[in-house]
């Protein structure tokens, strides 16, 4: 026992360092001007009163929390028909609904909430034919709606990929044994399934709510002062506006969100969600009527045309000419496309080494963690966890400030460049602020699989590393890959923290070409353009991989065990 | 793999200069390389790069794109480190900014024939250390399908913004974001006075759909017909009408020009090429990029404007633009973080309860027409009067020790002010939500007396 907890130990020492130089130390040099008195320098918390005492803050904080919570619910209701069906029943083309259902996660910034407005604004096409039809508008995105709406649609791939894997892992023998004692439909889900599968919910839903409670881009795109996190950006960035409120803002968001990651941590507690065999076991897939599986069709078709909406407004754009008020663009061109292809080819290929890197870094890390965390007894392994999942709740803009002022005066020796302004500076950020996603899909991965099955293979003789490399990680295998996915898939397109730290042309992403694009009349088409080629890049990747995680279930089913364990 | 396309161009990259050195051109002098941090979008800056590359073949020019207010940040986070040769944006006060923290270095320009002032506005930083390269001044664009759909008029000036008919349909980005936007709103509070300036964008303001958080939030919006008209910079109104986009742009009487500049980073790693940036952009040659239909800006060589297309508005020949208003920089900057605050509070987040009384106003306003009413008239004037009353007076504005509390930095660890902004914000909050409320309530009030 004591010597097992050495390598642990090594490897979650090396993470903390690496968490503590590029997470916390930047971190801290930014939000300590929130404990700063403004007139004195001294240390305080005269500036937290102030935040509590004010209105519109108090305003603010009920719509961040409203949103977030909105955001939540019409989420479940996008993914749970999607993940229940396609994972438990003969359903045609459920890779294909699988694949199509993570691509919203992939919304470059701008274009989405563009194509949004495009599509269901006031004049958008939806309400210009309702208007001229029956004579009314429905206001999807008027205020808090238009925010809840493009996050939901946004964010809720989150649930998806952490349901999908989980109801993948449940012991099927369970379901059988439940139909066995005459339960079906619903009962069986509200029963059965769904509890089961709830690491994995809860893993997603927390995350969706995290990030709608942080997300920026959404509500400023939109036009949404009166919420948390914009009200810190706007404080932050504004020239000559040098109250600390933004930074106290800053720490408040954070705390928050561990607050509620301690909360999801408290009610997944005391319950062990792991079974002994994994999915390939038991009763196969099952058939639906017919009549079922049209009704099934339907609401899954609805929900992925809703979803996709940001991607088909896009689309048009990418290939529309003049689009102002009116259902559909003017005319079509592919003019756009070949104005992308001719100067902006090296974003792509920026955008390809910096994310892949990044959720490279991520899965690997998140793996150690989820180890280090739930299945050793090192003290203080809690933190790792805790200071990981805190990247989420800290908004790009202070983490891209903080690495500016705590790297720009140390010279990387070979290169001789500030690390700030070395591109590997973007990767790190990345891979940071990406690191929660593939954290909780590697420690819902990992709540999953049975410790029995690790003790089995250490009585037989396994050592503590050869047990993880040969057992764990291969049973975490669909949550490592769901990891991968949505670090690569987010960080391909995210943009906050990189604007900042992006010091030459040559160095800049796909998200930072779009943005640039997007700031002039004429570039609305290339920055559309660009935009679909993000998400067709991204899309291929994820696709793939979901091949793999299928092939790695086929390998799995006994048949074949057998017949290569021979 | 990357070091090594890095260090194989340094390899071409010294091979160049290694040829250049050979050949006995003027182009020896300048460095092979040239960074410059903008705010403007590819359509400017690739179209002026191709064409400085093209009379400088030896120069790289490297453009970085920030948003202005982040690469304010991003000079003053690095200048200990530089890694930038020049600053390239539009705002005049956020040259001022950087001259502040003595980030630029002074440069004198050697092309002759650039006047001294634009309207009312002089072109270059009277120090000498940022240069306009061309001007801007701000206007009404509008989206002439929105606005026959809606049987909208086309407004000529700022007070039509604010009818009853325009409710809901305009759209503008807040001052503290958008330093131009910032200029637009001080130009009319000197125009018309502290208190009537301020009733008037209220008014204005009650009429929003929206308040933009960038900038390009408006023409885009105008654009995609989101809502119809917009509060604009005018190369925004005339680069998208030069795209295709049925929309229109034209200048109120009371507007200012202000230029749009550059400025030498200091410790300019290259600043031979800086300088040659800097002559090329003043040149003739240089200005007449700017009549180029994706920019759109108003060159500062008044010669350039015989080359404009027919309708090129030419300050220096139509004196109504841009010369009713003359600018005081220096008041301007006294009070600029209050005029910012004061539009942030009042405005911007306190949106959804101004429309709600300007509407309000509005609805008993026409149900008065044509009758008469003393009561309700009374009513509906102090309801006006709410909606326009203000936290503090012009005097309080421009007091030194007050706008202390709205600045940015503490120079030294012993510099002490007094009050805290966010303190003083709620105070001000407070006071207008509570007029908002009275006043729409009294304007219900007078509605239903008639």
């Amino acid at each position: 026992m004591q010597r097992g907890q050495w390598g642990p130990g090594a490897v979650a020492l090396s993470i903390g360092l690496f968490l503590f130089v590029f997470l916390l130390v930047p971190v801290a040099q930014v939000i300590y001007v929130a404990f700063q008195d403004p007139n004195t320098g001294a240390l305080t918390l005269i500036n937290f009163i102030d935040f509590f005492n004010t209105s519109l803050f108090q305003e603010s904080f009920v719509n961040s929390l409203y949103v977030a919570v909105m955001s939540v619910v019409l989420a479940s209701a996008f993914a749970m028909p999607l993940a229940y069906f396609t994972t438990r029943f003969n359903f045609g083309g459920a890779i294909l609904i699988q694949t199509l259902g993570i691509v919203p996660l992939i919304m470059p910034p701008f274009v989405g909430a563009v194509a949004m407005l495009l599509l269901f604004g006031e004049n958008g096409s939806v309400n210009l034919i309702i208007d001229e039809w029956f004579g009314f508008t429905i206001p999807f995105m008027e205020g808090l709606n238009g925010v809840i709406l493009v996050e939901s649609v946004h964010y809720f791939p989150f649930i998806l990929i952490n349901l999908s894997a989980a109801l993948n892992n449940i012991d099927r023998a369970m379901e059988e044994s439940a139909q066995n004692l005459g339960a079906s439909g619903m009962r069986l889900f509200r029963r059965i399934v769904f509890p089961l599968a709830m690491p994995g919910y809860v893993a997603g839903a927390s995350l969706v709510f995290l990030k709608v409670f942080d997300d920026l881009a959404t509500p400023l795109l939109l036009n949404i002062n009166t919420m948390l996190a914009p009200q810190a950006y706007l404080r932050i960035t504004s020239i000559g506006i040098g109250d600390p409120m933004g930074y106290v803002i800053s720490v408040i968001l954070v705390a928050f969100s561990l607050l509620s990651l301690w909360v999801s941590f408290l009610a997944l507690r005391g319950k062990d969600y792991a079974t002994a065999q994994k999915g390939g076991g038991g009763l196969m897939k099952r058939d639906l009527k017919a009549w079922e599986k049209i009704g099934c069709y339907a609401v899954v078709i609805l929900i992925l045309l809703l979803v996709l909406s940001p991607h088909i407004g896009l689309a048009l754009l990418s290939f529309g000419t003049v689009w102002s008020f009116s259902v559909l663009p003017d005319a079509f061109t592919f003019a756009h496309y070949e104005s992308v292809f001719s100067t902006a080819t090296q974003y792509i290929s920026n955008t390809l080494l910096y994310a892949g890197l990044a959720a490279t870094i991520d899965v690997v890390f998140a793996t150690a963690i989820a180890y280090v965390v739930w299945r050793t007894k090192l003290v203080g392994r809690q933190w790792l966890d805790f200071i990981a999942m805190g990247a989420v709740a800290i908004p790009g803009v202070v983490l891209g400030i903080g690495y500016l002022r705590t790297f720009v005066e140390f010279n990387v020796p070979i290169v001789d460049k500030p690390l700030a302004s070395w591109w590997v500076i973007i990767v790190i950020a990345l891979a940071i602020r990406r690191l929660p996603y593939a954290l909780r899909a590697c420690v819902a991965a990992l709540q999953q699989v049975s410790v029995a099955l690790e003790e089995a293979a250490e009585n037989l003789g396994a050592t503590k590393r050869r047990t993880v490399l040969r057992i764990v990680v291969p049973l975490m295998s669909g949550g490592i890959v769901a990891g991968f996915v949505t670090s690569f898939a987010t960080a391909a397109v995210e943009l906050s923290a990189t604007i900042m730290l992006v010091s030459a042309q040559s160095d800049a992403p796909l998200a930072y070409g779009i943005y640039e694009f997007m700031q002039a009349a004429a570039g609305r088409g290339p920055g559309a353009a660009l935009g679909i080629v993000a998400v067709l890049i991204v899309g291929i990747a994820t696709y793939v991989s979901h091949r793999i995680i299928e092939r790695k279930e086929i390998e799995r089913t006994p048949e074949v065990a057998l017949s290569t364990g021979a | 793999m990357r070091t090594m396309f890095r260090r194989r161009s340094i390899i071409i990259g010294a091979a160049l200069t290694a040829v250049l050195f050979a050949a006995p051109y003027q182009a020896r002098a300048l460095e092979n390389k040239l960074v410059i941090v903008t705010s403007y979008p590819p359509d400017t800056t690739v179209t002026v790069k191709k064409a400085f590359e093209a009379k400088h073949p030896g120069v790289k020019v490297e453009m970085l794109k920030k948003k202005t207010t982040a690469g304010i940040k991003y000079l003053q986070e690095t200048s200990g480190n530089n890694t930038s040769d020049m600053f390239w944006a539009s705002a005049p006060d956020a040259f001022e900014v950087l001259k502040g923290d003595s980030l630029l270095q002074k440069y004198q320009v050697k092309v002759t024939g650039i006047p001294e002032k634009i309207g009312a506005f002089p072109i270059n930083d009277p120090d000498g250390y940022y240069k306009g390269f061309a001007a801007s001044g701000y206007g009404i664009m509008w989206n002439s399908r929105y606005l026959k759909a809606k049987k909208l008029p086309v407004p000529k000036k700022w007070a039509d913004l604010s009818k009853p008919i325009y409710h809901g349909h305009v759209g503008m980005s807040a001052p503290s974001r958008s330093g131009t936007t910032h200029l637009t709103v001080e130009t009319l509070l000197q125009g018309e006075g502290w208190e009537k300036g301020w009733a008037m964008w209220k008014s204005i303001a009650g009429n929003f759909k929206t308040v933009t958080e960038r900038s390009f939030g408006v023409p885009d919006g105008v654009n995609s017909g989101q809502f119809g008209l917009g509060i604009v910079i005018d190369f925004f109104g005339l680069s998208s009408k030069a795209s295709g986009f049925p929309v229109d742009f034209l200048y109120p009487p009371v507007t200012t020009l202000v230029p749009a500049n550059i400025a030498i980073v200091k410790n300019a790693p290259h600043p031979k090429a800086a300088a040659a940036f800097i002559e090329f952009l003043l040149s003739p040659a240089g200005q007449e990029v700017l009549l180029n239909p994706k920019i759109r800006r108003l060159p500062v060589n008044p010669v350039t404007y015989a080359k404009a297309p027919k309708g090129f508005p030419n300050p220096f020949k139509d004196k109504s633009i841009g010369a009713a208003v003359k600018f005081d920089l220096q008041r301007s900057k006294e009070r600029y973080n209050v005029v910012n605050s004061l539009f942030d509070v009042m405005i911007t987040y306190r949106m959804k309860d101004l429309r709600a009384a300007t509407k309000a106003i509005q609805t008993a306003e026409a149900k008065l027409n044509g009758k008469s009413n003393a009561a309700a008239r009374k009513l509906i004037d102090e309801a006006k009067a709410l909606v326009a009353k203000m936290p503090i007076d012009a005097a309080k504005a421009g007091q030194k020790d007050f706008n202390k509390i709205f600045k940015k930095k503490r120079k030294k660890a012993t510099t002490k002010v007094t009050g805290r902004q966010a303190e003083v914000e709620q105070t001000w909050d407070a006071m207008v939500k509570a007029n908002y409320a009275k006043a729409e309530e009294l304007a219900n009030k007078a509605a239903s007396m008639l």
